[in-house]
């Protein structure tokens, strides 16, 4: 194969009839065009696929975590707040921006921006969501935070400590942010933050032994995690 | 089976036959909290989705000794013989039904059910029922939509939940303010409260402190068999060991809850 001419010329004075010569470099192309077309398709699935799958967002205002953490009293909680009815406020409303924001603290053009557009229209700014789960999830902050004892960062990452906020990324199929599936399309996981799927869910409910308590799987029952 | 902290819970209901009038506000109530679809035309009652059904039962007497008795019917939430072995649970293929040891309520997960309908099949209560269609909401209905319940799609079967959703949000609340046990009137289902006649008491059947313990005096040697002999469950002898029981002062009504011999006598009614 590497040295066609060597191999083919003996072969040919032997029988002339045989043809081993046109075979074995037609054998080379079917792998060259194999080996091509494998790699496209490698690229077409794991580098462009992904990217078509994924829309790609901005978040109507740029906000600043980092520093914002340094100027409330109570880290995530100042903002992101339990209501008293147990329940999870999860994005700040309006509401509480407003207590500093009512006109313009900083140089940025971004807060400029904010204030002019929701702040003196009274508008809530409609923030994307990067944990949203699907519609048939409950979810329980309480349990997690303040019963399981869990950080913030252990299922959202540094998000804290950001100067701005990243690209929000929606899959077209299924309308559900990529923070769910996770940024690697392999799905592979190297932090607890990466993912946010079912399976994430259940692992760690296994090894904490959160409510092990279905019959059918003598594990985790479905209707502490599904509504 | 692993078990975590807390006590055992069997959250059932006592419903007062006497007390229930046949308004049928339960099954209006139930809709409304748990999403649940209808249609156009809902003539024909076997394609019709009602996880509290009340049925209508008459002693075929006539007058003067004609007497007929309402039976509301939600999901009756078998244990079965032994710990979850209800009828639906037990010939799930899917894993989409499942008994909670923690709770004693049969689950249904809408995403996981592909429907097959073995469990609407062995269910003996009709207390399943199957999407044929598309939930379709009329007009601005679907911004009326509970966010606590997952909406079902065509091809999978849907029933009663004890509200677990509420039970859920309970729990939540009791964490915020740092306990681990709900009280009795945290917890209780849509159907319980909108009854205007209050037939229904809703509760947990382990707890001897709540009114559905004391109403029903479940039996645990002979799985949960109501001591209180104005009681009865529906199908008793089937063995299904339902957490929903039924008061009644008359007899009749007691002994329709199951089906007897012609000459069977009273006594065989506890075999």
């Amino acid at each position: 194969m590497s040295n066609p001419s060597d191999t083919t010329q003996p072969e040919k004075s032997e029988s002339p009839a045989a043809t081993p010569g046109t075979e074995s470099s037609g054998g080379a192309v079917v792998i060259l065009f194999f080996i091509f077309g494998l790699a496209a398709s490698m690229v077409l699935g794991w580098v462009i696929f992904p990217t078509l799958l994924y829309s790609k967002k901005k978040q109507p205002v740029d906000f600043n975590h980092a520093l914002h953490v340094v100027e409330v009293e109570n880290g995530c909680q100042s903002c992101h707040f339990f209501r008293e009815d147990g329940t999870f406020s999860g994005r700040p409303t309006l509401e509480s921006c407003v207590t500093c924001h009512e006109s313009v603290q900083g140089a940025t053009e971004e807060e400029a921006r904010f204030v002019s557009q929701y702040v003196e229209k009274n508008r809530e700014v409609p923030w994307l969501v990067y944990a949203q789960q699907p519609d048939c999830v409950f979810f329980s902050h309480a349990a997690h935070t303040i019963k399981g004892k869990m950080d913030c960062v252990t299922c959202h990452g540094h998000i804290g400590e950001s100067d701005h906020l990243p690209i929000y990324e929606v899959n077209r199929i299924t309308g559900y942010s990529r923070n769910i599936w996770g940024r690697n399309i392999a799905g592979i996981k190297r932090n607890t933050w990466d993912r946010m799927k079912m399976d994430d869910c259940s692992e760690c409910h296994i090894r904490e032994n959160v409510r092990q308590a279905s019959v059918q799987t003598e594990k985790g029952g479905c209707f502490v995690c599904h509504k | 089976m692993k078990q975590a902290h807390g006590k055992t819970k069997k959250f059932g209901m006592v419903i007062d036959l006497d007390k229930c009038t046949g308004c049928g506000t339960c099954m209006v109530a139930c809709m409304a909290e748990n999403n649940v679809p209808f249609r156009k035309d809902e003539t024909d009652k076997r394609l019709s989705i009602t996880w509290m059904q009340v049925y209508k039962l008459t002693n075929g007497k006539s007058y003067p000794d004609a007497e007929i008795c309402y039976l509301p019917r939600p999901c009756q939430h078998c244990e079965g013989h032994h710990s979850g072995h209800s009828p639906c649970v037990s010939v799930c293929p899917a894993t989409a039904t499942d008994y909670d040891s923690e709770t004693g309520i049969v689950s249904q997960i809408y995403t996981r059910c592909f429907g097959c309908r073995y469990c609407m099949a062995a269910c003996p209560y009709h207390a399943r029922y199957f999407n044929w269609w598309d939930p379709v909401w009329p007009g601005d209905m679907e911004k009326y939509l509970s966010p606590n319940v997952s909406p079902r799609m065509r091809g999978v079967v849907e029933k009663c939940s004890f509200c677990f959703h509420r039970y859920q949000l309970a729990m939540e609340k009791a964490i915020l303010e740092g306990r681990h046990e709900l009280e009795e009137q945290e917890y209780q289902t849509s159907c319980t409260q909108a009854c205007p006649a209050g037939a229904i008491t809703f509760g947990d059947l382990n707890n001897p402190e709540h009114k559905v313990h004391q109403l029903a005096q479940p039996d645990p040697h002979h799985h949960g068999r109501p001591k209180n002999p104005k009681v009865f469950r529906l199908l008793e002898r089937l063995h299904t060991n339902p957490k929903i029981y039924y008061f009644s002062s008359k007899e009749w009504v007691r002994r329709a809850g199951d089906n007897y011999v012609k000459d069977e006598s009273k006594s065989d009614h506890h075999e």
